[in-house]
């Protein structure tokens, strides 16, 4: 096994960087701040929780060479009628991509043809916290490309980002990377996918940037559907300007080990948030979520509801802060933590947090842990369910909640459909 | 309708059976034959809704001794959903909220096992729709009822209405109704028992437990049985439901 410092030091020094241009600048920052911050170490409080032995038995090398995949590989998670933007461990597929639903609200593509573009120059890594965040800055310095979606008006087709890890032989880490910029009073619904093809072992490291300008609006999901020995860390930052929108429903069922990183700054008077979560996980996997929302300015809302499904030997951890500003006065806040334990080995552990530094507050939260409840239990079985189909459609009809929430049906469909046949087959 | 020829569906005896180890059954004995409509009455805490839940299986109850056969099954060998496999119905007192699963597809879903069980083909979401408008009629539901989620936000009277529902697309051959009549007005009451009767053949059988002689105006019970302390005291027709509703049950005490 590794130590942290090792992992990390393998997959910052596994990467050349040419050190030309706006980019290479960047991305040699982006390096020494890597270095000087490396892996948080276990004591670290957003770390400490969060199990990384499994992570730390392997080395992670870059990807040498461009896998080729096809339609076909692909169709389980293509969407229909999306804007659709594929990235092959971290790299462009043009050939798999389809923007033919693109209208003239939209600018989207790779991020590496929008270099010297001074709308890219002007918000590529400005949120994603690459003098703070380990994880940032190791993707900031090795990532090969990223989605580039630039929105000026109303777009009705979701963009979907789909993000595709492949089989190799040895351990890759690959650096999925988005920014997303809403220009103001501009409306579109994001689809932020992680997936991959054959059970290899992979650490996906993931960047996601939002900025969303004033009166903006943006539906956010995002699905985490990685293959069962993936590692997954994902860290994504929001922006939101004056009476802005955000909506976040975000999944994660794949991966060994995950974790999610958002944070939401509310640096817009009257910007409202919605953060809807959903972790379901079996096994021994681990999916950590940690959420910031930071109002910074006045009568701003959000409103969070996160829930784990934890079933087998699994762990899943949900720490969500909310902070409000000395200025953000008649801030409105509400956070809700639901849990599922559907094993005595299953373990959850949710730390809702409120820092609030304004007496002009309304901020309600609550969280609460349960098991399935014994009377719709026995309600379905006396209806002829087995055991494990009632468990399992209660386990689904906890998860609806939050699966519902995405306003693009298809996708609510299969994702219902994968959960309900997948748990089936599994027999958890 | 009495035929001594009929098939016996369900022979009890001597039922004993406890909850958090107190007893609360004492030795109930009961034998119930296909077309027969029977009626459990007594007043709260004589082990009546105790006598259906553990005939339907429920987990907090403990049979302690006694023998119930269901077409010649130990019908204590098996788990709820054999039980509801074989042909057991139990309508809920308190029928449970699901959110999340629509009516329809947990309709569909257990009528499918049903189905599954006897070698039956499974219908899909529109076959099984164009059986469901009909079953629907039955118990006078408005269709939209179908599509929300089970029993949320629905008045008593459409969850006990659902419960019927639920008996019609499963087509029990003994279905156990557990105080269905309670929190119902008189218009919903008679919905929901005309639904019962329409349901009624010669081959299958009904138990209702209730306190009230009510509900026995619409379906008509071929036995009425008392329950006091645990066990039945007095089996009559539905005269003594008329007697009961006359005098009250205190002449009835268990010894």
């Amino acid at each position: 096994m590794l130590t942290r410092e090792q992992s990390f030091e393998q997959m910052l020094l596994g990467k050349t960087i040419k050190p030309e241009g706006w980019l290479g600048n960047l991305r040699l920052n982006a390096q020494s701040s890597a270095k000087a911050l490396s892996f948080p170490s276990e004591r670290h409080d957003d770390w400490r929780l969060t199990d990384l032995s499994a992570l730390l038995q392997h080395s992670f090398a870059p990807v040498d060479s461009y896998a080729a995949l096809t339609q076909e590989d692909i169709a389980p998670f293509t969407i229909a009628g999306t804007i659709r933007l594929v990235f092959v461990d971290g790299c462009y597929a043009l050939d798999l991509s389809d923007v033919s639903q693109a209208n003239d609200a939209i600018v989207v593509g790779a991020l590496t043809e929008r270099l010297g573009d001074p709308s890219v120059e002007k918000d590529f890594a400005r949120l994603a916290g690459v003098e703070a965040d380990a994880f940032s800055a190791l993707n900031t310095s090795n990532f090969d490309d990223g989605a580039w979606v630039q929105v000026s008006g109303e777009v009705s087709a979701p963009i979907h980002i789909l993000n595709i890890a492949t089989q190799r032989e040895t351990p890759t880490a690959i650096y999925p990377r988005a920014l997303v910029v809403m220009q103001a009073n501009s409306r579109a619904t994001l689809i932020e996918d992680y997936a991959g093809v054959g059970e290899g072992v992979r650490f996906s490291n993931a960047v996601t940037e939002i900025v969303l300008h004033d009166h903006a609006q943006l539906q956010h999901i995002r699905v985490q559907r990685e293959t069962s020995k993936a590692f997954h860390f994902g860290h994504c930052t929001v922006e939101s300007g004056k009476g802005s929108v955000y909506t976040s429903t975000a999944l994660a069922f794949g991966g060994r080990v995950s974790r999610h990183s958002l944070h939401v700054t509310l640096a817009g008077e009257g910007a409202e948030s919605t953060l809807n979560g959903l972790a379901l996980i079996a096994g021994r996997q681990i999916a950590d979520t940690h959420t910031l929302i930071d109002h910074a300015m006045p009568r701003c809302t959000s409103n969070q509801l996160h829930k784990c499904i934890a079933d087998g030997a699994s762990h899943a951890i949900f720490s969500g802060k909310i902070m409000v500003r000395e200025g953000a006065s008649a801030t409105d806040s509400e956070q809700s933590s639901r849990n599922l334990l559907l094993s005595g080995k299953a373990h959850i552990d949710t730390q809702p947090q409120l820092e609030i530094f304004n007496d002009d507050v309304s901020c309600k939260h609550g969280a609460t842990i349960g098991e399935i409840d014994a009377d719709s239990l026995f309600f379905l079985k006396s209806r002829g369910l087995t055991e494990e189909r009632a468990r399992n459609l209660l386990t689904h009809a906890f998860a609806a909640e939050i699966i519902e929430k995405i306003p693009v049906q298809s996708l609510v469909s299969s994702l219902s459909k994968t959960i309900l046949d997948e748990r089936m087959k599994a027999g958890v | 309708m009495i035929n001594k020829d009929s098939k016996v569906l369900l022979e009890v005896k001597d039922l004993h059976a406890t909850v958090d180890g107190v007893e609360i059954l004492k030795g109930v004995n009961l034998t119930i034959r296909a077309g027969e409509v029977h009626a459990i009455m007594g007043v709260n805490g004589s082990g009546k809704s105790t006598f259906s839940k553990v005939l339907a299986g429920h987990p907090d109850y403990t049979v302690t001794a006694g023998t119930a056969q269901f077409e010649g099954k130990d019908l204590f060998t098996l788990e709820p959903e054999a039980r509801a496999r074989a042909g057991l119905f139990l309508a809920f007192q308190y029928p449970v909220e699901i959110p999340g699963v629509s009516n329809s597809a947990l309709l569909r879903l257990a009528y499918n096992t049903l189905q599954e069980e006897c070698g039956q083909e499974e219908l899909d979401p529109l076959e099984f729709d164009d059986l469901l408008q009909e079953k629907i009629k039955i118990v006078e539901m408005d269709p939209a009822f179908l599509s929300r989620s089970v029993n949320e936000g629905f008045s008593g009277g459409e969850k006990k209405r659902n419960e019927i529902l639920q008996m019609a697309v499963l087509d029990p051959k003994l279905a156990i109704l557990d105080e269905t009549d309670s929190g119902l007005d008189i218009d919903a009451l008679r919905i929901v028992a005309n639904g019962v009767n329409k349901l009624r053949t010669a081959d299958n059988a009904v138990v209702m437990v209730t306190h009230y002689q009510r509900l026995l105006n619409y379906i008509v019970p071929d036995y009425v049985h008392v329950m006091s302390g645990g066990s039945i005291v007095k089996t009559g027709d539905k005269e003594l439901a008329l007697e009961l509703e006359a005098r009250g049950y205190d002449w009835l005490k268990a010894a």
